[in-house]
């Protein structure tokens, strides 16, 4: 067996953008109108679309590699080339093991049936036996946190336990090659983290594991290494931070000019101690650097910069005017430069850095970007949720509580 | 091809389980369950003698037990035919998240659906079974034939399954057609009537495969004889072709099943 658990070889794939014919009322009369122009052929081709170009790497066994991009790069095309969905147009995938994917995990779900009967549906059509789902079907219904409607059928369960008992079949495969989905942002909080445990056991236990992801702390979490996609090629492959980093500025350079905006935001600059950066550990001090160019002569301008966390959520929220700097004023042509001062007490997770400018009286909103940049914050502190408090915990005693029986006290007498 | 045939073994565990959901699924939505795989064949051999009896009154011809027993038993095995065909024409369509999302060999739904109507066809034998010794037809050797006629059957309902299903996700009228040709069918075959009441242009009805099966399980089941060779050869063959190009139709186009829907 070579150390090699799956590899991508040159691998291409073309859609054709348009009119797919699903019915022969259609087809016939496309046919044949083609037939009397034939210059039209020409004009097909450029509807052709490569979703992926030339994408090439290797998955060592035992090694967990991330694959990220920005919608529409061609994550979801790579992963169903590579769970065996889809053919490439060109090139070739090898895969040396068991290859299971948790892509669509309810996909297997019949309405009808009961939970314990989708179970060993679902399972069989991830790829477990039969026996196999038998000797884990008390783990699986634990896991899931369904026991009492475990004989239910499915149809009457709300969203979230739908989700849960899917994912809790899928995460009890056993396979060599695991290809993992976005399927990790089911549930609530608690199942989430449940989740994540389970994939880090995974990756321990020396499964190979393909992770498909926007949720970069998950990544970072999951994978040593990881793959940068944009418009369905690779960017760059290496270690996870590293690509991390190249995705975080990528999105950054995506300022534009601002239109024919009276007031636009000409530059936004993210800088730590050691200079221009987007990774920071949580508690370091960050300055934002911001730079507002008018168009035309405008007034009582103010700047607003907010933070969002990876479902888009507002977490924090200030501006110029706010910190006691009086609104000002700009002429056609003439650039405002300041910076905001930050310390990122946050936890850890991927976080946007939003940046807006606006006419303070009047609340006439010129430009925004939202967001202007992502920032990462590593912690080294074992810390969940969207703020690091910096906790320590002090000291701990055992005391005994009046009033309640106590069984050494009473052996004793 | 054998490749393809090791890979769909490998799966075996999951044909049974769809198999198991669609009878399941079936027989738990009507409230009339099991019945209702006894029903419909009661209800097609009734059709069929109602026909014969007819026949019989316009032709001022006596009814035999013999003509009532040689309609009920072309019917159930027709009816099998219809139901598969129809069933699985939809497999693939009706199962969209799955083929979309999940790798696996995709024949595994047209085989099933035709699998979940030998269920019902073995059901409805069962009554076919009660009936005839009701009706005191008695045996012979030539019985033997009958497993070799039915395998026939299911191999040409497997075969027209296949390319049906794999057709009708990339034309959706695929169904409508497969539809009106099933419906009237039964007046191009001989089900309720006899071939050789058609003398010397029987060999025009045989043409149709499926004519010189059901004509070969009335001669070894109710008139004790073997079945034309010639012709049953002819419906082999053609059957045989037809499950080997569906497949390899289907294992041909199951890479572009993900993009049609």
């Amino acid at each position: 067996m070579s150390d090699i658990a799956l590899r991508m070889e040159h691998v291409y794939k073309k859609f054709r953008k348009g009119e797919i014919y699903n019915s022969l009322r259609d087809l016939i009369p496309a046919l044949t109108g083609r037939m009397f122009r034939q210059q039209e052929l020409s004009k097909d081709d450029k509807r052709e679309f490569w979703a992926l170009q030339d994408i090439s790497f290797e998955v060592q066994r035992g090694e967990a590699l991330g694959i990220i991009g920005r919608n529409g790069a061609g994550k979801s095309t790579a992963l169903k080339i590579l769970s065996r969905i889809m053919k490439p147009t060109k090139g070739r995938m090898v895969v040396n093991g068991r290859l299971s994917a948790l892509i669509e995990v309810t996909a297997g779900f019949h309405q009808d049936l009961t939970g314990r009967e989708n179970i060993f549906l679902n399972g069989t059509i991830l790829g477990m036996t039969k026996r196999e789902i038998e000797t884990k079907l008390d783990q699986i219904v634990a896991f899931s946190g369904l026991e009492e409607f475990i004989d239910t059928p499915v149809k009457r369960y709300s969203s979230g336990m739908y989700a849960r008992l899917g994912f809790s079949v899928a995460a009890h495969v056993d396979p060599e090659v695991l290809i993992v989905d976005e399927v990790l942002s089911v549930g609530d909080s608690v199942f989430q983290q449940r989740c994540m445990d389970r994939m880090r056991s995974v990756v321990k236990g020396g499964t190979t594991v393909l992770f498909v992801s926007h949720n970069l702390k998950a990544v970072t979490e999951l994978c040593q290494r990881a793959v940068l996609l944009e418009r369905g090629k690779v960017v760059t492959i290496g270690s996870t931070d590293s690509v991390v980093q190249r995705y975080l500025s990528d999105a950054l350079n995506n300022i534009n000019s601002g239109g024919n905006r009276r007031v636009y935001i000409s530059h936004v600059r993210i800088r730590g101690e050691t200079g221009e950066q987007l990774k920071f550990e949580s508690g370091q001090t960050a300055w934002v650097d911001i730079a507002v160019t008018a168009r035309k002569s405008a007034e009582k301008l103010d700047i607003v910069i907010w933070l969002t966390d990876e479902s888009q959520r507002i977490i924090f929220d200030t501006s110029s005017e706010r910190l006691g700097h009086c609104p000002f004023s700009l002429q056609a042509g003439e650039t405002y430069r300041g910076t905001f001062e930050l310390s990122l007490n946050m936890a850890h997770g991927t976080f946007g850095v939003c940046v807006g400018v606006y006419r303070h009286d009047m609340y006439e909103e010129y430009d925004k970007r939202a967001p202007a940049a992502m920032v990462f914050i590593g912690s080294t502190v074992a810390v969940r949720g969207a703020v690091n408090c910096f906790p320590r915990f002090v000291e701990a005693e055992t005391v005994v509580v009046d009033g309640l029986p106590q069984k050494t006290s009473q052996t004793e007498t | 091809m054998k490749e393809d045939l090791k890979e769909f073994y490998r799966y075996r565990g999951l044909l049974y389980m769809i198999l198991y959901r669609d009878i399941k699924v079936r027989y738990k939505q009507s409230i009339m369950g099991f019945l209702w795989a006894v029903l419909m064949p009661i209800l097609m051999v009734m059709s069929g003698i109602m026909f014969r009896y007819g026949f019989a009154l316009a032709t001022h011809t006596p009814l035999k037990t013999e003509d009532l027993t040689s309609v009920a038993v072309k019917s159930i095995p027709w009816s099998f035919l219809v139901s598969s065909i129809r069933f699985s024409c939809n497999s693939l369509t009706n199962n969209g998240s799955l083929v979309t999302k999940i790798y696996f060999p995709k024949e595994i739904f047209p085989v099933a659906a035709v699998m979940a109507c030998l269920f019902d066809f073995v059901v409805g034998f069962v009554v076919l079974t009660i009936f005839l010794l009701i009706a005191q037809v008695g045996w012979s050797a030539y019985l033997v034939w009958t497993p070799v006629l039915l395998l026939t059957m299911l191999l040409l309902a497997t075969g027209i399954g296949m390319i049906v299903s794999a057709a009708s996700l990339f034309f959706r009228d695929v169904k409508y057609i497969v539809d009106v040709l099933l419906t009237f069918g039964i007046f191009f075959t001989p089900v309720f009537y006899d071939v050789r009441m058609f003398g010397d242009k029987a060999k025009w009805l045989l043409l149709n495969p499926v004519a010189p099966i059901l004509d070969g399980l009335s001669a070894c089941m109710t008139r004790h004889q073997p079945p034309d060779l010639t012709w049953f050869a002819y419906s082999f063959v053609f059957s045989l072709t037809v499950v080997i190009g569906g497949h390899m139709l289907f294992k041909r186009l199951e890479p572009a099943f993900a993009e049609s829907f």
